[in-house]
C-alpha cells in the first residue's frame, strides 16, 4: 500500500514513521505529479494557513479535491481537519473543502491553553486514546452523513465521512498506532462514498 | 485536561517544522509574513540589524506591539526575552505569546544562568553554537533549539558553522562506546542523561531550526539540506528591498529545499537582499553569538 504524506510543512516525518511501522510505503507529496499511483493521502498537523498557501501555489488544491470526490481516502490531523472542512469561519484562505463539517480554528485558545486529554474512541480497540491538542480546532457542526468518532466537552474532535477521516488532535505525536491502523482499514475497506 | 506538558510544548515546535518564522515589528509586517506563508512570526520592537546598529541595552519588546501583532494574525506569535530574565518571560507568558525565544539578540540579564524553563507553560526556543550548548538548554526545559548564527549580519557563515557543529556532536555521541559518554558529556558541558538519549536515538529530542544570517532563498535551502527542521529569518526579509516577494520566495525554498529548479525559479528578480556584514569586521565584544554559554 502506497500512502502519500502532504510534505509542504508540519509534522510530516512523524506520520511517515507511524505509517512505516504499519508496513505501508510512504511518499512525501510536494507537487501534483507525486499524487500519481497513491492509495491514500495524509494531511499532517502544521500551520493550516501556510499549508493552504503552498497547496494553492503549487496546484495541489484541485487535484486533491478531485481525488476526494472520487472516494480517495484522506486522513487529516489538526491543520488537516481544517483543510478538509467545507466551512471554516473567518478564514482568509482556500480549503480543500470536501467534508460536510464546520470547523473553528484555535477553538481552545492560544498555545498556553494547549493540552493533553484522555479520549474515548469507541471505533478503536480499547477505546481510550491520549489526545494531544495543540492550538487545536474543533468541529462546530457536522452534517448527518458525518460520523462522529469522538467528542470532547460535547464537541466532535474526530470525524469520518466515507473514506475521509479527520481529527483535531495529533495521534502523530504519540506512540499509539491505532488511529493510523483504523485509517488503513478504511483504505482496504469497501466504503460506499455516495451520499 | 493537562496543560503545559512537555509533549504539548515540544509538539508545537514539531508543527512548525518545514516552515519559516519571520521577525516582524508591526502588525502590517506580520500580515505580510502570514500572507507569504510564514508558519509563525517573532514580534519585536526592532529587527536584529537595527538592534546591532543602535547599540545600548536591548530589552523585551513593548507589550503594546506584541499584543497588536497577536491580534493581526492567526499564526503563532513568538517574542524574545533576555537571557536569564525570567520576569520578562513571565510577562510574555501572561500576554499569551505562543513561544518565547530566550535570545542572545537582546542584552543578557544574567551572565551565569539561563531561565529554568520547566517552570513555564509556554514553550521556549533557545540558541546554540554546538551540541553541548543545545543539550544544556534542553536540560533546562527548552522545547525547541535553533542555531545562533550571527543575527543581523545577513551572513550565513556562523549559522552553517553552528549547524555543522551540532550535527557533528550528534554523530560523535552516537558512534561512541557507552563507557566513554560520561567524559564526553563532561567535556561538552552537557548533562549525561540527555547525552545518553542522543547516544541511543542519534537525534535531538526537540526540533532544531536554523537562525542568524539567512538572507536569501538559497540560504534557507542550504540550512535545510544541512539538517535544519526549519528556519528563522530575522532582518533578512524586512531589510531587503522587496519584503513580500522575498518572504514568499524563502518560504517556497524552505519547502522545496531539495529541488534546485524551484529555488532557482523563486530566486529570480527579488531585488536587493539586506546589506551583509563580514563577521571578521565585527569587534569581538559586539558578537551576539558569544552571549549565553
Amino acid at each position: 500500500m502506497k500512502i502519500g504524506v502532504l510534505a509542504l510543512q508540519g509534522a510530516v516525518t512523524e506520520h511517515m514513521q507511524m505509517l512505516s511501522a504499519l508496513d505501508a510505503e510512504t511518499i512525501p507529496v510536494r507537487i501534483p505529479s507525486e499524487l500519481n499511483g497513491l492509495d491514500a493521502l495524509v494531511i499532517p498537523g502544521g500551520e493550516s494557513t501556510t499549508i493552504s498557501k503552498l497547496m494553492s501555489d503549487y496546484g495541489l488544491m484541485e487535484p486533491i479535491r478531485k481525488l476526494a470526490e472520487q472516494c480517495f481516502p484522506i486522513f487529516g490531523t489538526c491543520a488537516g481537519l481544517v483543510l478538509l472542512a467545507k466551512r471554516v469561519p473567518n478564514l482568509e484562505m482556500e480549503t480543500i473543502g470536501v467534508m460536510d463539517i464546520e470547523v473553528k480554528r484555535n477553538a481552545f485558545g492560544r498555545q498556553v491553553d494547549s493540552f493533553e486529554a484522555n479520549l474515548e474512541i469507541p471505533a478503536l480497540h480499547n477505546g481510550n486514546f491520549r489526545g494531544v491538542f495543540i492550538r487545536a480546532p474543533v468541529v462546530e457542526k457536522a452534517e448527518s452523513d458525518v460520523e462522529v468518532l469522538c467528542k470532547l466537552s460535547d464537541k466532535p474532535v474526530a470525524v469520518r465521512q466515507g473514506k475521509l477521516l479527520a481529527c483535531a488532535f495529533h495521534p502523530e505525536l504519540t506512540e499509539d498506532l491505532r488511529l493510523h491502523r483504523y485509517f488503513l482499514d478504511i483504505i482496504k475497506g469497501d466504503t460506499d462514498c455516495k451520499k | 485536561m493537562e496543560t503545559g506538558t512537555f509533549k504539548v510544548k515540544s509538539g508545537l515546535a514539531q508543527m512548525l517544522k518545514g516552515g519559516v518564522i519571520m521577525d516582524v515589528v508591526t502588525p502590517e509586517h506580520a500580515k505580510i509574513a502570514q500572507e507569504a506563508g510564514a508558519c509563525a512570526v517573532m514580534a519585536l520592537e526592532r529587527v536584529p540589524a537595527d538592534i546591532r546598529a543602535a547599540g545600548g541595552v536591548a530589552r523585551m519588546a513593548d507589550p503594546t506591539i506584541i499584543k497588536a501583532i497577536m491580534e493581526a494574525v492567526s499564526i503563532p506569535v513568538m517574542a524574545k526575552c533576555r537571557i536569564g530574565h525570567f520576569v520578562e518571560a513571565q510577562v510574555l507568558e501572561a500576554l499569551g505569546v505562543d513561544f518565547i525565544d530566550e535570545s542572545e539578540v537582546l542584552t543578557p540579564a544574567d551572565e551565569s544562568h539561563h531561565i529554568w524553563k520547566h517552570d513555564f507553560k509556554v514553550p521556549f526556543v533557545c540558541g546554540c553554537r554546538d551540541l553541548g550548548e543545545a543539550l544544556r538548554r534542553i536540560a533546562e526545559g527548552a522545547a525547541m533549539i535553533r542555531t545562533k548564527g550571527e543575527a543581523g549580519t545577513g551572513n550565513i557563515v556562523e549559522a552553517v558553522r553552528h549547524m555543522r557543529a551540532v550535527q557533528d556532536g550528534i554523530r560523535k555521541l552516537q558512534g561512541m562506546p557507552v563507557d566513554e559518554l560520561t567524559t564526553e558529556a563532561k567535556n561538552m558541558g552537557a548533562p549525561l542523561e540527555v547525552a545518553l538519549e542522543i547516544h541511543k536515538t542519534g537525534k535531538l529530542p526537540v526540533v532544531n531550526f536554523a537562525a542568524g544570517g539567512i538572507a536569501t532563498p538559497a540560504d534557507a535551502a542550504l540550512m535545510m539540506q544541512l539538517g535544519a527542521d526549519g528556519v528563522f529569518v530575522g532582518s533578512g526579509v524586512f531589510k531587503s528591498s522587496d519584503p513580500a516577494s522575498r518572504a514568499k520566495a524563502i518560504v517556497k525554498a524552505t519547502t522545496h529545499y531539495k529541488d534546485p529548479a524551484v529555488i532557482a525559479e523563486v530566486s529570480k528578480a527579488l531585488g536587493t537582499a539586506m546589506p551583509g556584514l563580514d563577521i571578521k569586521t565585527i569587534p569581538p565584544e559586539e558578537l551576539l553569538a558569544t552571549r549565553g554559554w
